[in-house]
């Protein structure tokens, strides 16, 4: 069934759950955890439509990653999805399938904790998300979007990205963009080719060896080695496919950097203190992991202070230390616990940075 | 001079199936895994269907049983084994999918997918190895340890007050609307094997016509575990595996709903 671009109003997780069937995905296996339900209860409503498409709910989340595990080992394209404690209880599968280098796409659609916290959107999942999360060293691709759009079009880009260099894609977005409404363009259907998968474990033919998945390796030698694979893989990524989104940086004085809804709030401020006569611009990294260091680092050399607004304790604000490395002071705003800063509060911490530090306006 | 082959003269009655690779097997001697490997090995061979089996290796002894088995294979979480299967059936519904787990992994830590695996009839066959004790961490308890059995973490023998009961997951198994055929099998004599290769290969069928769970528990050996010769470690099976775990069918599909 080929469908176009067609313009719909959505909820965030309605849009990424169709733009996931457009995206051709052949799998999901999940488990209800507010506030992301809707992306199963819209995939099982939608799943006659797609009749070569799975849609299982697993009695846990620790069987839904390992159904995924097994769905992609099995040449899938797969997808899952949940929220901080349901994120937690997957990391195990996720770091065995970072291992053994299984493509799939996690969308984490977070709220406030830790423990079961609040059904309230957060960014408190940034270190699990971006810093591997479970055991061993390894890194998912994280992708985080800022609209209702881009929960649709993202889902393409995390199932190109996990299965070109057959590593998980996290999409890391929250309960807001999760559930509020927004017009989008959702993408046509097929146009993601599926890549040959000469690796997946569909049964042994006789013109080739027997095909194993794992993420065992008991000698320390081969596990070593195993290691080298990816950081190799993590170094290309890094080289390769760092994405942000700046605006009005040229001229500023202050940078704001933000990620997901905390920088749709940040542009309402961006806003307010342009009209106020400060100079301030804003860094969007919509890749987490890669991070963009050096856009960050170029931008840090010019201008006289950056300001980092998380819905969290300050997360990112240490990766973004370490890619300013002093050129400027670097300061935080942030609300926790589900709470979310206002544009009015993200201008006060810009007034209280200028004058604080006394930036040259 | 070249030497005839010394089976010259000879009917060749017995050989390696071409679905065991030559890696040789890492188990102790006296062990059923080897044993229960082979048998599963031959019916995949026999039935013609090396490139449409997929097996799933699990945490345990049997961790490396992908290198044995040579077929493609998917090695899981402790506790996963039946939950990677279901998402390889789920996608690929025509191929012939098995889980091999043992007690610790099965009937502990992955008693939930155990049991959802078996109530959903997802179409694959559970292979069980029961041996009461846990053989690749060195002997601790299992939850199938019988009581007043020794083992490194009930070095005073296991007790109903501290550790609660040995866990029939097999019997809990057969109660499921999901499981279609449901056994306890040995493999410690050739009349066993025998019977346990017959349950293999009704198992497949019933998996090509698509009836759903097929769940088959090796009652079994673990002469390190147990710390006994294979012969004293046979003859304990007999003696006290049995009577707790005893050997037959406990769901046919005449018995299905």
């Amino acid at each position: 069934m080929e469908e176009k671009s067609e313009v719909r109003l959505m909820k965030g997780n309605e849009a990424l759950a169709e733009a996931a069937f457009r995206a051709g995905m052949q799998g999901y296996f999940g488990y209800p955890i507010t506030p992301q339900s809707e992306i199963i209860e819209y995939l099982m409503a939608e799943q006659p439509n797609h009749p070569n498409c799975i849609i299982l709910q697993a009695e846990s989340e620790l069987a839904a990653i390992n159904m995924i595990y097994g769905a992609s080992g099995a040449g899938a394209r797969v997808m899952i999805s949940s929220s901080g404690p349901g994120i937690s209880l997957m990391q195990e599968g996720i770091s065995y399938m970072s291992s053994a280098q299984l493509p799939c796409v996690v969308v984490n659609v977070q709220r406030g904790g830790p423990g079961l916290g609040t059904i309230q959107p957060s960014q408190g999942d940034y270190f699990q998300a971006t810093k591997g999360g479970g055991h061993g060293d390894y890194h998912l691709i994280v992708l985080a979007p800022a609209s209702v759009q881009e929960m649709a079009d993202f889902v393409f880009d995390a199932f190109r990205l996990s299965e070109k260099y057959r590593n998980p894609a996290m999409i890391l977005t929250d309960g807001a963009l999760g559930q509020m409404m927004e017009k989008l363009m959702l993408p046509p259907a097929g146009s993601l080719p599926y890549p040959e998968k000469p690796w997946a474990t569909t049964g042994k033919t006789r013109d080739r060896e027997r095909n194993i998945i794992t993420s065992l390796f008991i000698e320390p030698e081969s596990m070593e080695e195993v290691n080298k694979i990816l950081q190799e893989k993590y170094r290309q990524i890094e080289k390769n496919e760092v994405r942000f989104e700046s605006i009005a940086v040229e001229d500023a004085d202050i940078l704001l950097v933000a990620f997901g809804l905390a920088s749709r709030i940040c542009q309402k401020a961006l806003q307010l203190a342009r009209e106020r006569g400060l100079r301030v611009g804003l860094l969007r990294p919509i890749t987490l992991y890669p991070f963009p260091v050096e856009a960050i680092a170029a931008i840090a050399s010019r201008v006289g202070a950056v300001l980092d607004v998380e819905m969290n304790a300050g997360q990112m604000v240490e990766d973004v230390r370490l890619a300013v490395e002093g050129r400027c002071p670097v300061h935080f705003k942030g609300r926790m616990g589900g709470m979310i800063p206002s544009p009015e509060d993200v201008l006060q911490a810009i007034e209280a940075v200028v004058e604080k530090q006394n930036v040259e306006i | 001079m070249d030497l005839p082959p010394i089976t010259n003269g000879f009917e060749l009655v017995y050989e390696k199936p071409l679905t065991l690779t030559e890696t040789p097997m890492h188990y102790c001697p006296g062990c059923a895994h080897g044993v229960v490997h082979r048998v599963l090995m031959e019916v995949v061979e026999e039935m013609g269907i090396q490139d449409k089996t997929i097996g799933v290796a699990p945490v345990g002894c049997s961790v490396f049983a992908y290198n044995y088995m040579n077929i493609d294979m998917q090695e899981a979480a402790h506790g996963r084994a039946t939950a990677v299967a279901t998402g390889i059936k789920r996608v690929l519904p025509d191929r012939y999918v098995f889980s091999y787990q043992g007690d610790g992994d099965l009937a502990a830590i992955g008693t939930a997918e155990t049991i959802h695996t078996a109530n959903r009839g997802e179409n694959i066959l559970m292979v069980f190895i029961n041996n009461g004790v846990y053989g690749m961490t060195g002997g601790q308890m299992a939850p199938t340890t019988l009581l007043g059995m020794k083992t490194t973490t009930t070095p005073y023998g296991r007790e109903v007050r501290l550790a609660g009961h040995p866990l029939k997951i097999t019997n809990l198994v057969a109660q499921l609307p999901g499981a279609y055929y449901v056994t306890r099998q040995a493999a410690h004599t050739a009349t066993a094997v025998r019977k346990l290769k017959k349950a293999v290969r009704v198992s497949f069928e019933y998996q090509r016509v698509n009836k759903g769970t097929c769940f088959i528990e090796v009652v079994a050996n673990c002469p390190s575990g147990w710390k006994m010769t294979p012969l004293e470690s046979n003859k304990w099976l007999e003696e006290n595996m049995f009577p707790f775990y005893p050997l037959g069918d406990l769901k046919l599909p005449s018995q299905t709903n």
